[in-house]
Formats: C-alpha cells, structure tokens, sequence
C-alpha cells in the first residue's frame, strides 16, 4: 500500500462503492478515514433480518438497497445516509450465505460495519465484494445509537467523536489485506 | 500431532502432508454449487474474471430450487440467467424443473458429492454432505465465481469441536432433535468458524437420512462443516450412487479439539425451537397446546425418504386439524417417486395435507406457503428467524417430522405419542 497522501473526511456525497481498491483509499491513492452517524443493532442479526428473501428475484444493488434491514428496523432504508455506519453486537450475518446481504449494506452507502464478531459467510463475503468490515469487542459497549464515529481503515483506529474515546479493531491476516488491497475477491483472483 | 477428519481433508485438497487450525490455505474443489439466487450474482462476477471457460464443465453443479417453478418474473429472469450460462458454457450438471430437487437432497442422491470430496457451495446448507465424510461448506457468490473459473478456493483450517453421543436413542426422537438439542446447548454462534465433528454410538446407528439433517444445521450454530465419519451406512448409501473414486477419512486418535461435548441421549424427549432463533430450545412437552397455522413438512434439512415415512406412519388414517394448512415437499423428484410407490403421496392428499413439487419455497419465505401478520408455523426447516417464512410478524417453531405431523392431526404443537397408534 502507498504511503498516505492526505487524511480527510469522507464527505456524504462519496459512497463506499468509491473506495475500491483497498478500503483505506480513494480512487487515486487517496488516503481517507470514514466519519458517520452510528446505526446500532443487537446480536445475531441474521441476513434475513438484513435483506428478507421475499426480495432476493433481483440482483440489483439499489433495488436490494431500498429493504436493507428491513425486518430488523423498518425505517433504516430511509434513514441511512452515505457515510454511516452499522455497529452491531455478536454473530453479525448469520444464517443464510446470500451476498445480497453485504451488497444491500453497501448499496445503502454504509461505509463500514463494525460488530463484536461476525459469522464466517458474511465475513467472507464482504472481504470478497469489498465491504469494509472491523471485529472490535470494546468498541461496541462504547458506542451508542446515533454516535459519530471516526474510522481509519488503515489502522484499524475506531474514535467515537462524542466521548472523543480510541478503540483498536482486529487487524486482519496479510493474506486478507491482499484481496483488501485489490478492492475484492475477483481482481485478486485476475492479478494472480 | 494428529489431525481431524476435516484437517485431513483440507490437507489433502491442498497438496499438504499436515495443516494447522488457522492457517489460510488454497485448496483445489471437487464441487462447486450454486442454486438460482446466488448463482445470478456469481454469474455475473465470473464474467468478470476475463475466462472464456470454467475450470471443469462437469464439476459445477447448478440447481435452480428456490424460487421455482419461477413464482414471478424476476425470479424467471434469474433463472433463466442460470439456464443461459449452463447451456453457454457446457455445464453438465445443471438441473432443470423436472429433473431437479432441493439441492442439498439431489447432490448426494445423483452421487455428485462423494467421501472425503472437498466442496463449496454459494448455500449456507452446502455442510450438508458432510454427513457423507466429505468437508462441505457455504459461501458467497463470489467465492462461487472465482471458483467456477479457477477450481480453488482459500480456507481458514477450521478448529474442531467434537460432539459425542452416547445412551439408547429414545422412540420419536431423531436426528432433528439431535441437532437442535445441540445447538439449544451452544448457541447459534457456539461453533462459529469451527468444524462440528458428530460421534459417539449414537451417531453410529444413525440412519444416512438422520445424518443429513444434523449436518444440515451445523451452520444454524456458526460452523464451517459439520462432519460424520464414513462407515458402513454411508458406503451402502454412497456405493450404489458414486461414478468415480472416492477416500475415506477418520480423525486421529491424537487429533486436537478445541473443546468436547458429551450428550447422553437417553432421557431426550423431542425438541422444539421456539421464534427467533433456532438456539431456543425446549423440550416438546414444554411447547404442547401451542395453535399453529401451518404445517410445513419438508426441506433440505428434512425432506427425505425416511422423513416422509414417518409423516405418512402419523397421518395414516387420520385427517388434518381443520383450521391447520399443512404443506408436504418431498427433497427431489425420487423422493416424490418413492413416496408415491409406497402410498405416503396418497396418505397426505387423504389426510387433507397439500404435496408440493421439490422446492426450497416456503422455507425461506420464497412462496408455497407464505405466513401472513401473526401467523405461527410448525416446521421441518432449519431457520426461525424473524419473517423467515412470511411476515415480521408471524412466527416460525422448528422440529422433527414426527412432531410436524403429530401436531397437523392436533392443530396444536403436540408430542408423537399422543398421536401414534398401535406403538
């Protein structure tokens, strides 16, 4: 990875889908940090919960946006802007092995999921369509419903801009940060 | 030091004489699978991949079972995605309407996943097959992508929790209750990334149909696979289906486990999951008198033979409740054809019980028996999330056939025996 050019905040116009390759960049070698207003779920929030099948007849990423966590919190749809960021507790992803479900989050404009833990499909799955996820255990007792945040991709560096405390996410395996750097599964698989 | 069962196969599948729990490994696949709503996504990445071809035409298997026969247009569309590339691109196990079953039914049934077979599949049932000695495990659509165009994939080799069950299985109580009663005990995230390793003399008299439906759901506790040794019930299974070769692997003695669990099974009464998690267990004698809507018998957890058997041995005779819906969905169309010779199609029917054609439907809240606002089903299935089956609002309790089909005679959650006769 480049060394950082600039530090800046993602401004609410810039979707997630923007940071391909690697998460802590923009398009251009720019290095940013993410700052969004915090959704807060419970635990075992299953993809279900996260995009119901009743809508699985399309592959559209908008139109899988549009339910994006519909039946754990009706209102999300309407209420997520580009930017924000789910916090959730443990087991994020559960169940079913449907990447419609990372694709509904990113669609929807979440920058980033962090959760005390997440089942091994969702996992995966979003390293491989380039979602950015954190696993950080003190991070989600510290952050509350509506909390602006701060997140450096980078480091790993999780700030909650209201207590103004630091939290340290997992860091990933250097083969991860592989297919991370090349934006996903697919373009790693074509560099090698 | 020794290995799993499952270390073993990753091992082997990745040119290796010994891996370690944690290490990330490539590994090449004997199968890859997708069914209509994740194979459209994988479809689409592929062609991304800037191939021309898949790495084998006979080693992707494709089975459009959740949305079909299409139940609206853009589930049409999307099979219709997966038909065009099976067709273009020279996939010999594709499955249409007709041919087709449940996906996790139909591999094993055609001999398509075999012992010691190493697969992934874009449906988080894919650990299925474990039940067969194979190491089998779901992943995304993207995972399936760049399978279908390379044959590999990278794992992290799991850790192993080995599950021993011991004690004399009491009457009316399975396989289902088995695995519900397990994942009562850890939690729906107790194996998360882990192997599930089922043993014990239990497991030993364990009929192949009883194994699936175990494997099925190690992923409702988080595990990677979920994994029973081959013995002689899966080699009478296996051996009259395989096409090619096949190897069977054991754990070694020394094999290290990240924890063991023992269950006497004697005093197991069946088990019901109550909504919304498949972890809130109860014994079936806690749950009786619970009204329910519906009735769905079925699934890839259990929509085999054996499952319908038992259906068919509590309804014979007897009609359904009438205020109950009860739906029957036989696993592929040889069940369906098994069921029919030995009678069990036309018990159902005279009982008042509709039978679809193979489909994973109304287990997902696809169609063929969607829950309206407040609705309670009772099911053979394999997940009671909220609005799993329908609405938000309505609700999903998991069991056994036998139970399933003792409560479409009650109109209420109620115990086998209370229904069975000349037991």
């Amino acid at each position: 990875m480049n060394s950082p050019l600039h530090i800046i905040y993602v401004p609410p116009s810039i979707s997630s889908q923007e940071f391909i390759p690697g998460w802590g960049f923009l398009k251009g070698g720019v290095r940013v940090k993410l700052c969004g207003q915090v959704h807060k779920f419970g635990s075992d929030i299953d993809t279900d919960a996260i995009i119901p099948a009743r809508y699985l007849n399309t592959i559209d990423p908008q139109e899988l946006a549009s339910h994006c966590m519909e039946d754990a919190d009706a209102t999300f749809s309407e209420r997520v802007k580009a930017g924000d960021i789910i916090v959730a507790d443990k087991n994020f992803g559960c169940g079913s092995s449907r990447e419609h479900a990372p694709i509904a989050i990113k669609g929807a404009g979440v920058s980033c999921v962090i959760a005390r833990s997440f089942a091994r499909i969702f996992y995966r799955n979003s390293i491989n369509i380039g979602l950015p996820i954190m696993e950080c255990e003190e991070a989600i007792d510290a952050i509350n419903d509506g909390d602006q945040v701060e997140v450096d991709l980078e480091t790993g560096k999780i700030r909650n801009l209201r207590t103004d405390k630091e939290y340290q996410a997992v860091p990933f395996p250097e083969f991860m940060q592989g297919i991370i750097a090349k934006g996903g599964l697919i373009n790693y698989v074509k560099a090698k | 030091m020794g290995m799993t069962i499952s270390q073993k196969i990753l091992a082997e599948h990745a040119g290796r004489e010994f891996v370690e729990p944690g290490e990330l490994i490539n590994c090449r696949l004997d199968v890859v699978l997708g069914n209509d709503v994740t194979s459209p996504v994988a479809i689409s990445e592929f062609k991304k991949l800037g191939v021309d071809k898949v790495f084998n035409q006979e080693k992707i298997v494709l089975v459009p079972d959740h949305f079909t026969p299409n139940k609206d247009i853009k589930s049409a569309e999307q099979c219709k995605i997966v038909r065009d590339f099976a067709r273009g691109y020279g996939i010999k196990n594709y499955f249409e309407i007709g041919q087709m079953g449940i996906e996790h039914c139909l591999l094993p049934e055609q001999g398509l996943v075999l012992p010691g077979d190493l697969i992934i599949g874009a449906d988080s049932h894919t650990c299925t097959y474990g039940a067969l000695g194979a190491f089998a495990t779901g992943v995304g659509s993207t995972d399936m992508a760049a399978a279908m165009g390379t044959g590999e994939a990278w794992f992290k080799v799991p850790e192993s929790i080995k599950f021993i069950y011991y004690g004399k299985l009491p009457q009316w109580v399975g396989g289902k209750d088995l695995i519900l009663h397990t994942i009562g005990d850890i939690g729906v995230d107790g194996a998360r990334y882990m192997s599930m390793e089922f043993t014990g003399e239990v497991i030993k008299g364990l009929s192949i149909d009883n194994r699936f439906t175990m494997a099925n759901m190690a992923i409702e506790a988080g595990g990677k696979n979920g994994i029973i040794a081959a013995d002689d019930i899966t080699l009478e299974y296996v051996r009259k289906r395989a096409k090619r070769d096949f190897k069977i692997y054991h754990s070694d003695e020394d094999a290290k486990y990240f924890a063991i669990k023992e269950y006497d099974v004697s005093k197991l009464e069946p088990v019901i999951a109550f909504p919304h998690l498949p972890e809130n267990t109860k014994p079936v004698s806690e749950a009786a008198d619970i009204i329910v809507d519906q009735v769905v018998i079925g699934s890839c957890t259990n929509g085999r033979i054996e499952d319908l058997k038992i259906a068919a041995s509590m309804l014979k005779g007897k009609k359904v409740h009438p205020e109950i819906r009860v739906i029957i969905l036989p696993g592929t169309r040889e069940i369906y054809l098994e069921a029919l010779r030995r009678g069990y199609i036309e018990t159902f029917v005279e009982a008042g019980a509709v039978v679809s054609t193979p489909t994973c439907g109304p287990c997902l809240g696809g169609h063929m028996g969607i829950l309206a606002k407040g609705e309670k089903a009772l099911s053979t299935t394999n997940r009671n999330f909220v609005g799993r089956m329908g609405h938000p609002e309505s609700e999903v309790y998991l069991c056994s056939p036998a139970v399933a089909a003792a409560s479409a005679v009650k109109g209420k959650i109620t115990p086998p025996w209370e229904v069975a006769t000349g037991e």
